[in-house]
């Protein structure tokens, strides 16, 4: 074990899978100097056949990762922002989403599409969306949200040896997150939770970003005398449904958080299956805390509003414990 | 580069393929009407020389991609017959298991990376086929069909600028049939769509689409080129959509109209097909032997069809497990 930050733990993994499979590339906007730190230094090591800077133009993008994948590459395409994967949409969901089972199982597409989301570093509505709702809901696409180094390494590997496309979305705010990262090789699966810590009064549910947060928010509640078991589904396609289920069911109280806007965000789908598959375990409705419905704004404090944080999700779940 | 002539046997393969996605063509068309198919169906008829003169100069591990009006690049590359129709009346036996239909059919195991409904969805598919090919110092190539339609979606100009920038073997084959969907081209493009290849400095050809001969050779050129490494071709094949946008249009156009029935019928004179034939029957081909060929095509297009007729209606729950690699949906 060693204790890294979140950026050096991706890169390790591009590193590592570079060096055990030549035919894996990468290519994006400004990979090559990396502004998001995570693919720096590949070029040194690997050279332009293997990680390559492209135009801006992310309809291509998305697109070639599913002809590249055909002809026998295992991609990664780097997106830079989250809502860039707005402009490269068509062929994530027309093409990258649909294809294998349009062609009755022949398209294998080993495709990972990184992509950085989330506020708080007052970048505006147009840098600071977190559109991954929108991937759950296409169908044919995995979608990992890695709260920790460890887990980001881990499902990095998993999301680049898979035959699957995936969407692995950096936390962006929380790219200097320290955490203890095992050494040597190893990989996380989808689909799989991890519980961050066990409670009996109320089940939090949280992951990507608002796990920090969380974690902190648990603390709080620790301190007016509440215990909240803390869960982080860690990929939301695939979904852990089994362990969520397990979690609301042992406090009969459930808060959901995500940095999504609310409306069909990933907490309101959770929401829909703990009603479904835990109603007779409830004690109180399932709360989620999210984003407002409205679109990121510029302005700190106005970010900060609407971005959820320990405060909030304590104070919801402090309502949701005693309800 | 002197221009190569085909050999007989050329002409005569050239032929018989075309003759092939003609003949289906008509079968689909006949069905289509009679009502025996569930969707939508974009039919080749009158385009059957490019797909033909195209693929003739491909390998089996070359890759294509096409279009929603895709059977001919499918049965041209070397598809099967069987597997198309059965795709097509929704059965599991069909080439993507009932599940993409006739929009979507793909066999790549023969370098066909499918038709696609999405107006311009090849364009990068092709493109990144073709970096993966350059990459990995293979020497595939890939080949991008699409329309006059689809060169006015942007991703066709990025497409040109990074598979110009890079040298990628790629060849984009441009099958000006004059319409996009229900609307003329001329009324919504500017300029000459060739001139946007020309902007990239991609060498560009402009061929008569109706003439297999000059599309095979066109594109034995350009194939040739772009499997030296020295970067993308452009073909311009100028032909006519004697079909409509899809079959039984008619119905939902009530009664409006978007050309004229005389313009069909003048490029009905110039038929891909026919012009072939005159030309065999010129260099001494026995009229017999064009008629034993076609009575041959005819057992093949019957068989496919009652294949498709006999086989088993698609699994539905088979979807659930066509979503993911070893991942249930």
């Amino acid at each position: 074990m060693a204790r890294k930050r979140m950026i050096p733990a991706i890169n390790e993994a591009l590193v590592e899978e570079m060096s055990r499979d030549p035919k894996v590339i990468v290519y994006g906007e400004d990979v090559e100097l990396a502004i998001m730190g995570d693919t720096r230094g590949l070029l040194d090591k690997f050279g332009r056949d293997r990680i390559r800077n492209t135009p801006i133009c992310e309809a291509t993008l998305t697109g070639m990762a599913v002809g590249a994948a055909a002809a026998g590459c295992r991609v990664v395409v780097h997106m830079m922002f989250s809502n860039f994967l707005y402009t490269g949409f068509d062929a994530i969901a027309n093409q990258m989403a649909k294809l294998r089972l349009m062609t009755g199982g022949q398209a294998v597409m080993p495709i990972t599409v990184i992509a950085s989301y989330g506020g708080g570093g007052s970048n505006a509505a147009q840098h600071s969306d977190s559109g991954y709702p929108a991937l759950v809901n296409l169908g044919g696409v995995n979608v990992v949200m890695p709260a920790t180094p460890a887990d980001a390494k881990g499902l990095l590997k998993t999301a680049i040896r898979g035959n699957n496309p995936t969407f692995f979305m950096e936390a962006g705010g929380r790219g200097g997150e320290m955490g203890e990262v095992p050494d040597g090789d190893y990989t996380v699966p989808f689909g799989k939770a991890a519980t961050v810590r066990e409670g009996k009064d109320v089940t939090i549910i949280a992951f990507g970003s608002m796990l920090k947060p969380a974690v902190e928010a648990a603390k709080k509640l620790e301190s007016s005398g509440i215990e909240a078991e803390l869960i982080d589904p860690r990929t939301l396609v695939p979904l852990d449904e089994e362990a969520l289920v397990a979690a609301a069911r042992k406090t009969g109280r459930v808060v959901i958080v995500d940095e999504a806007r609310d409306r069909c965000s990933v907490a309101s789908h959770i929401a829909a299956v703990l009603a479904d598959k835990a109603f007779g375990s409830l004690k109180a409705p399932v709360k989620r805390v999210t984003v407002p419905n409205v679109c990121m704004p510029y302005a700190p404090n106005a970010e900060k509003r609407m971005i959820p944080d320990a405060d909030r999700i304590a104070r919801v779940a402090t309502e949701t414990a005693r309800a | 580069m002197p221009t190569t002539e085909p050999t007989k046997d050329q002409l005569l393969a050239l032929y018989e393929r075309m003759l092939l996605i003609r003949r289906m063509e008509e079968r689909l068309r006949a069905d289509a009407a009679a009502g025996n198919l569930p969707g939508a169906v974009h039919l080749y008829i009158g385009q059957e020389a490019i797909a033909t003169g195209v693929c003739a100069r491909l390998r089996d591990t070359d890759l294509i991609t096409s279009t929603h009006r895709g059977h001919g690049h499918f049965l041209a590359k070397g598809g099967d017959p069987k597997a198309m129709m059965a795709e097509i009346w929704a059965k599991r036996t069909g080439i993507c298991k009932g599940m993409g239909g006739s929009m979507h059919v793909a066999d790549f195991s023969k370098g066909i990376l499918g038709a696609n409904g999405i107006v311009g969805g090849g364009f990068a598919i092709a493109t990144g086929a073709a970096l993966a090919i350059k990459l990995t110092h293979d020497t595939r190539v890939s080949v991008a069909f699409f329309g006059d339609g689809a060169a006015n979606q942007g991703v066709f100009m990025e497409c040109l600028n990074v598979s110009s920038l890079w040298k990628l073997p790629l060849v984009f084959v441009c099958e000006h049939n004059q319409f996009s969907e229900f609307t003329p081209s001329v009324d919504i493009t500017s300029g000459d769509i060739a001139d946007r290849a020309r902007a990239f400095k991609i060498p560009t050809t402009v061929v008569d689409g109706n003439d297999v001969v000059a599309v095979w050779q066109a594109a034995g050129e350009a194939i040739e080129r772009a499997r030296s490494g020295d970067g993308p071709c452009f073909i311009q094949a100028h032909t006519y959509r004697i079909q409509g946008h899809l079959e039984a249009e008619d119905l939902f156009l009530a009664g409006g109209k978007y050309r004229e029935k005389q313009e069909i019928d003048e490029w009905r004179k110039r038929d891909p097909v026919e012009r072939q034939k005159q030309r065999l029957l010129a260099a001494g081909v026995r009229p017999d032997d064009l008629q034993a060929m076609d009575a041959r095509i005819a057992r093949t297009v019957e068989q496919a069809v009652q294949f498709a007729q006999e086989s088993e209606p698609a699994d539905p729950e088979l979807a659930f497990d066509l979503m993911f690699v070893g991942q249930k949906a």
